[in-house]
């Protein structure tokens, strides 16, 4: 402005706006008031912002902006906050205005079809295309991660109803008639489980006629370990948070996002309250104040019977003084299986999984000694005591102790969860429990341990499955998500499937896992790898990842590179 | 007890045997030992993320590597920091990384590119991720997240460092991205443009819009900030003679932090309207007051350029010959709270001894004149008790009557933090603000309630036995007269007039009263009232009462407005008062100050002189004919600017020494060309009374000079002798020692400990003695050291709304501007983030008006008005409209109300009454163009 003379200046769009507001995003009062009769009055407990984001997601079918603007200014967050969790998980779709200023139509009825590993070799992919055709602009047909249904592949999901085995025909059928909720299933409910003698367990330990060390020296004794899948030794875990200082709290992950891993929804759906009193039993010998249950959102079906059971127990307590257990949503995001990155998902924030030290048994759930079960474990105890520690640490084969459930999945006739001894081998596995391979399927290949687990060619077929006993092969049994390849399948492919999974549901957090996984996607992409780069970049994910979906990715490329090299051509 | 004695922790690192300290994490220890560990997320001063992974280190007997920022070392482990292993994850790290940048370097010292460069990694191996937009929407900050890698530094330092909240990460996995609010442009974000995540971005992600992060600066300078009184410290980069880029340095008040006027304010001293030739006015140029022109039409049609030698001596003529004429009271001087502490000291002086009368004040005069005025006589001092630091060790904290998000806006990171760490706070204010987001309590009470507010907590305080005795019976005086004063005001009484329900009334006052440590903020709606000085008695009586003053987290904090108004009224530009807050009416402090001036004692007047807005009506009445304003605007900054230029141009004689043509200067006779902040060097007081050291940066433009030399020149035609202190900083070094000299809480501190260190706190009584950080622990500064409650009834506020003028005015300034506009509104970035005029109205009340968002409204009070446009404020209370005072083009101190406090002569800036209507006519043009560059 050389002139020194003021120019006069037009008033650019910028310009206007501040003129007419303050600077960002203002709250439109009539959503906030809308809000808050959705919401309740209790708006200012940070870790509740997740269920109210369900709320209106639930009501609205996706978060507006100015929902999401309402919420911050009513939890008195700042807006940045709200939206990094929002965007974090994936059954959240978040609406913004477009350049006209105005935002686009709500979307419609969603339709989910899964694109994990059994779902893709049963042709999911095929489906979702087809689904998309047929349902038309009206119906959003999306890929989805593994949805934990995988016995019954390939799976889609109206809203909340699964359809399994699924046709196009039979989804396009429960999209016209409307079929939007889950499923009713059976299961044994409070009475049926009382009069099974349920709660009696629980009673005894409340009552003081059972001692909690004793349990911890039968679960020791029986040598259970958490199934979750890292296994670590249970009774060893209980010892080591109950000697923490109190308050302590105790979560539970029903999050199995593990592709492959159905046991828990299984379980649950069957009978619940062998669960529950399991949380309650581990709840007394560790002395935890309260409870809360993680739900993988996916699990609709589970919620609805979890809460209704729920419900009846809070009317009728099986014994005084029980404490109080909180059941949490979580909103798609396999990341939250991992025990620290569901805790933070549980205090309201994005699933990132936290440095250690310290662990969670000394500072986890609010800052609290906290004790991190996997269901199964859980559901275990009651039959345990019993049965006793020694009729289960006799059970297994091979060497190895005890008995495991098996989510079977692939190129078998009977798919499901296998109840199964210990240390039994894949072609013990299949032939005994699962009817043997499918007609004109022959074993090539399979993964022990979901997608992080590695895959296993068919000549290593006879090692027992367990844990600590495919380390040497670089693979392991985790979560015991087994999927069966066949000759018609390829490893690679396999891999190229898990690997985009993990690029999908790494939480961005750290620099191997985030960039190693999206790097690993494109360095498998085509028919001949870069092993050398592969394994360098391996190596970084494995020693510099923050937790285990970072350090595990590489086994799926590893494996390929280790045992189906042929396939890519190195 | 004997100290537990702690074996020194003791591990390997690299196969030296090291010591670590008690917390301290890896990276630390090796950083200590000159053991070099890339890292990127890590940056001293932040939580620690740990997400980079380029620091990993190989623990022996570990499975994984381990984060040397986030581990700390456990006795006797083993770490190697650059094993085969280490090396390997570091420099794939780095390579991973790298293969998303840029092509170009963002930033000259980008820390990844310097890392990977200094770990040989070659060029990446993979394919670069999809490319992002860059984002340029805002004036001041590019975003172009190609540069980014997710460190979260600036995450951590808007959220943590500032609490601004306005960052965030989103979405995950290789999608993960900084965001801002939902994911919107950063110009259209609730950004602050603090720039706070520009100085911790390792990669130029987030950098100055100007481009300034591409090349390194020829030369460095260490100063203070020139805008608030929280004080700052700035490294300012200087390129070409021009300030490229200010940087937060880790100076006591701000630890590295700036706000945005800090940190991108800077280029207005080179605005094209800067004065830099010596202007006396044409022979028969029209002093219209009414008038509202151009600066630059303004200067050549009225004036002419003139020599120094002439405006010097023509300027200081002019005003001997009214001296000569008239007799000192016909003269009056306004210095400035911008300049130096030694420039005001000079400035006073020459008021005092070349003037003969206390004819001196400044700006101080309508900010915190009332507080002053309290605290000196309740506790016999009249600054700060504890510094804004203290807040992290309160357990509560009250702000009252302050915005300190927007006024001061570094000091308000330090109370949001405190509130982070569980501090509660308590904001007592009519409107809601940033800080009422964090409160635990916000009593949103009727303006101008007040007096009734504070003595219904005080009656809660001795009704319900929270007193504390004795502090009262050891520390204080004229306990007895408080309680009977507010023994009839009951929370009840205070319900219907505050608006505030008798219970929460209750539940602060126990608060307060019980916490360990009690804290409070007050800012001008406490101090711009009628009864502002009554105010501020009530607040000194709860802090005595509650014996919450003496001890670290606790005591008073009037939030002081401009860099060195502390300094300013410390070195007496004050007409009541010599330096150091000697009266001038005490025959003893003359005497002492006649000595160290060596001049007689008759040549200091005995008489209490004329305040701000006491000159103006004194020049209507024609008693003064002579001004000489150095650095001030009283045609835009005093209550009713329009009866104010009316005075300023019945004046005979006006001199104006400043750096723009303001409006003030467009009346004036003489105009000198000063230096702005950045051209001299000299010392600052901040609100913590802290001594800070301003060093020159930059050369004054054309024949602009150092305010000092004008001063001194000015001093010497006045009759002063001023040959002695000598020229250049040489001077400035002269006049600071004269000024420690005479005023014993400074006489600790001398220039070279400021060159030195830096800064340096008073009282500070003797060299090498250790200041009084936290004030009055064992004793006030009162004559018998004992602290003086006043009791004080409520009364009204001047001017109340009625039928015709429905409305209550409240002014003050925003984030942005800087008082009167002279300066911030010169500055292109500041200027293009608050370009127009605007009144910040509730909603309600622009529909009651029919006045759209950002639509013409035009005020009107008993004594002006002006058109502007209708901002919606959600944060407003009904009934009231919020106007800085800082548009020329809307100078809303046409409306303010002159009416004065009684005690310490402060106009009532924060409450008229005023109507407003729909539409109005703005003039065509708006601000000084600073911001045509960055558009």
């Amino acid at each position: 402005m050389p002139s020194g003379v003021i120019p006069i200046v037009t008033a650019d769009a910028a310009r206007q706006r501040r003129r007419e507001r303050a600077r960002g995003r203002q709250t439109d009062t009539s959503v906030r008031d809308e809000l808050r009769q959705w919401l309740g009055q209790d708006l200012t407990r940070r870790d509740l912002l997740i269920e109210h984001l369900h709320v209106i997601n639930d009501r609205l079918g996706c978060l507006p902006a100015p929902q999401l603007v309402a919420l911050a200014a009513l939890m008195k967050l700042p807006q940045a906050e709200v939206f990094e969790v929002a965007s974090f998980y994936h059954h959240f779709e978040i609406i913004k205005e477009g350049p006209d200023g105005l935002l686009p139509p709500l979307p419609g009825l969603c339709v989910r079809v899964c694109d994990g590993l059994p779902c893709a070799m049963a042709g999911g992919e095929a489906l979702r295309v087809r689904l998309a055709a047929l349902l038309g602009p009206q119906v959003q047909v999306l890929a989805t991660p593994c949805v934990g249904r995988c016995e019954t592949a390939p799976v889609a999901v109206v809203h909340q109803h699964a359809v399994t085995h699924a046709t196009a025909e039979a989804v396009v059928q429960a999209v016209q008639a409307g079929r939007t909720a889950p499923a009713a299933t059976t299961h044994i409910d409070l009475d049926a489980y009382r009069a099974q003698g349920g709660y009696a367990l629980l009673r005894d330990c409340m009552s003081g006629a059972r001692d909690p060390l004793q349990l911890i020296e039968l679960l020791e004794a029986a040598g259970v370990r958490g199934l979750g899948g890292a296994g670590f030794p249970a009774g060893r875990k209980w010892r080591i948070v109950r000697a923490q200082p109190a308050p302590r709290r105790m979560a539970d992950t029903l999050d199995e996002g593990e592709p492959g891993t159905f046991k828990d929804r299984v379980l649950l759906e069957a009978d619940p309250h062998r669960f529950i009193e399991g949380l309650w039993i581990a709840a007394w010998a560790v002395g935890v104040a309260q409870i809360t249950v993680y739900l993988r959102d996916e699990y609709h079906g589970c919620r609805q019977v979890l809460r209704a059971e729920l419900a009846r127990l809070l009317a009728d307590p099986p014994a005084p003084g029980l404490p109080e257990i909180v059941l949490r949503r979580g909103a798609g995001a396999y990341i939250c299986g991992e025990e620290s990155a569901m805790i933070e998902s549980i205090e309201g924030r994005r699933g990132l999984p936290r440095l250690r030290p310290p662990f969670v048994a000394e500072r986890g759930l609010f800052g609290r000694p906290t004790l991190v079960h996997n269901l199964e474990t859980l559901y275990w105890l009651r039959e345990l005591v019993e049965h006793g520690a020694a009729w289960f640490a006799g059970q297994g084969r091979h060497g190895r102790q005890g008995l495991r459930r098996f989510s079977v999945s692939g190129r078998v006739c009977v798919p499901g969860v296998k109840l199964a001894p210990a240390g039994i081998t894949l072609r013990e596995l299949v032939d005994e429990h699962c009817g043997g391979m499918l007609p004109g399927h022959r074993l090539y290949a399979y993964l022990p341990g979901g997608a992080s687990g590695g895959i296993l060619p068919e000549r290593l077929a006879d090692l027992p499955l367990d844990f600590d006993t495919l380390q040497p092969h670089g693979c392991f049994i985790g979560s015991a998500a087994v999927i069966v390849l066949s000759q018609h399948d390829s490893a690679a492919d396999a891999a190229r499937n898990v690997m985009r999974f993990f690029a999908h549901e790494s939480c961005g957090q750290c620099t191997p896992c985030r960039a190693g996984t999206a790097k690993a996607v494109t360095l498998m992409d085509g028919p001949r790898w870069d092993a050398p780069l592969l394994g360098e970049l391996g190596q970084v994910m494995r020693d510099a990842s923050i937790c285990g979906l970072g350090q595990a990715a590489p086994n799926a490329f590893d494996s390929v590179l280790t045992y189906f090299a042929h396939e890519v051509g190195t | 007890m004997s100290p537990v004695l702690r074996p020194e922790l003791r591990f390997t690192l690299d196969g030296r045997s090291v010591v670590a300290d008690a917390g301290e994490t890896l990276i630390e220890v090796a950083d200590r030992q000159g053991v070099q560990i890339p890292r990127l997320c890590h940056s001293p001063g932040l939580e620690p993320a740990g997400n980079c992974r380029a620091c990993m280190v190989e623990v022996e007997g570990e499975r994984l590597l381990v984060a040397a920022c986030c581990r700390k070392p456990a006795q006797g482990m083993v770490v190697h920091s650059s094993s085969p292993r280490a090396l390997q994850a570091q420099k794939m790290v780095l390579e991973l990384l790298l293969s998303d940048m840029p092509a170009q370097p963002l930033k000259h010292d980008d820390e990844l590119r310097t890392w990977a460069r200094q770990l040989g990694v070659g060029s990446p191996r993979f394919e670069p991720r999809e490319r992002i937009a860059t984002d340029t929407s805002h004036a001041a900050i590019t975003v172009d997240l190609d540069a980014c890698i997710q460190c979260t530094r600036c995450v951590r330092a808007c959220r943590d460092e500032q609490v601004n909240g306005v960052i965030g990460l989103a979405l995950r996995g290789e999608s993960s991205r900084i965001v801002f609010d939902l994911g919107d442009s950063l110009g259209g974000s609730s950004c602050v443009a603090c720039g706070e995540c520009v100085q911790a971005c390792p990669t130029g992600a987030l950098a100055p819009a100007t481009g300034a992060a591409r090349m390194p600066a020829q030369v460095q300078v260490g100063s203070l900030c020139p805008w608030c009184g929280v004080g700052c410290q700035v490294r300012y980069l200087v390129t070409d003679g021009q300030i490229s880029q200010a940087q937060g340095r880790d100076g006591p008040a701000n630890h590295g932090r700036l706000c945005v006027k800090g940190r991108f304010g800077y280029d207005y001293s080179r605005h094209p309207q800067r004065l830099t030739v010596p202007l006396i006015r044409r022979a028969g140029a029209p002093k219209d007051a009414t008038a509202m022109a151009d600066p630059e039409l303004a200067r050549q049609a009225w004036f002419r350029e003139a020599t120094w030698d002439e405006a010097l001596t023509v300027a200081a003529g002019g005003l001997a010959h009214l001296r000569e004429v008239h007799g000192p009271h016909a003269l009056a001087g306004f210095g400035s709270a911008k300049g130096s502490n030694e420039e005001a000291y000079l400035f006073q002086k020459i008021v005092r001894l070349g003037f003969g009368s206390n004819h001196v004040d400044h700006c101080t005069r309508l900010c915190h004149a009332s507080s002053v005025a309290a605290l000196l006589e309740g506790l016999g001092s009249a600054a700060v008790s504890n510094p804004v630091r203290d807040v992290l060790q309160a357990e509560v904290v009250i702000v009252i009557g302050a915005n300190p998000t927007v006024n001061h806006p570094v000091a308000a990171t330090w109370i949001k933090n405190a509130v982070q760490r569980g501090t509660k706070l308590v904001v007592i204010d009519p409107r809601q603000s940033d800080l009422t987001r964090l409160a635990h309590v916000h009593l949103q009470f009727r303006p101008a309630s007040d007096v009734m507010l504070l003595n219904a907590m005080m009656y809660t305080i001795i009704e319900e036995g929270l007193v504390d005795e004795r502090f009262v019976a050891d520390r204080t005086q004229g306990y007895e007269a408080l309680a009977a004063q507010v023994r009839h005001v009951t929370p009840e009484l205070a319900e219907p007039v505050c608006g505030i329900a008798a219970e929460r009334i209750r539940e602060v006052a126990r608060l307060y009263a019980t916490s360990r440590a009690s804290m409070i903020f007050w800012g001008m709606g406490v101090s711009q009232h009628v009864h502002g000085t009554d105010n501020a008695r009530c607040l000194i009586a709860l802090a005595l009462l509650t014996g919450q003053i003496g001890r670290p987290g606790t005591g008073l904090h009037p939030l002081r407005g401009q860099n060195n108004v502390q300094g300013a009224s410390d070195a007496g530009l004050i007409p009541m008062m010599l330096p150091d807050y000697q009266r001038v009416t005490d025959a003893a402090a003359r005497a002492r100050f006649a000595a160290a001036w060596g001049v007689p004692v008759e040549r200091l007047s005995a008489e209490p002189g004329l305040t701000v807005v006491e000159v103006m009506h004194a020049i209507h009445r024609g008693q003064v004919k002579g001004l000489y304003v150095m650095g001030e605007n009283p045609a835009m900054s005093d209550p009713d600017t329009g009866q104010t230029r009316q005075a300023l141009s019945e004046l005979e004689w006006l001199v104006v020494q400043d750096i723009f043509l303001t409006e003030t200067a467009m009346l004036a006779d003489v105009v000198l060309p000063a230096s702005s902040f950045f051209e001299k060097t000299g010392s600052f007081t901040n609100t913590d009374r802290t001594v800070q050291l301003a060093r020159q940066v930059l050369q004054p433009p054309g024949q602009a000079r150092a305010d000092l030399w004008i001063l001194l020149q000015m001093a010497q035609r006045l009759g002063l002798d001023a040959a002695g202190y000598g020229a250049g900083d040489a001077a400035v070094a002269a006049l600071f020692d004269e000024m420690r000299r005479s005023m014993p809480n400074l006489a600790g501190i001398t220039w070279q400990k400021l060159q030195d260190e830096g800064s340096a706190v008073y009282p500070c009584r003797a060299e090498g003695e250790a200041p009084e950080v936290v004030e009055f622990s064992h004793h006030f500064a009162t004559a018998d050291g004992r602290a003086h409650f006043v009791p004080v009834r409520s009364q009204p506020a001047d001017e109340l709304p009625d039928a015709e003028y429905p409305l209550v005015l409240i002014t003050g300034r925003q984030l942005e501007h800087w008082h009167t506009g002279s300066m911030s509104r010169r500055s292109a970035v500041l200027d293009a983030l608050e370009p127009d005029p605007v009144a910040l109205m509730h909603p309600r009340d622009m529909a009651a008006l029919g006045v759209p968002p950002g639509g013409l409204v035009t005020l009107r009070s008993r004594r002006g008005q002006v058109s502007l446009f209708a901002r919606v404020d959600e944060q407003a209370s009904p009934g009231a409209v919020f106007v800085a005072f800082c548009y020329y083009e809307a100078a809303i101190n046409r409306l303010t109300n002159p009416a004065l406090d009684l005690v310490a002569h402060i106009p009532e800036f924060k409450y008229c009454a005023i109507r407003a209507e729909p539409g109005g006519v703005l003039p065509g043009q708006t601000g000084f163009g600073a911001s045509e560059a960055v558009r």
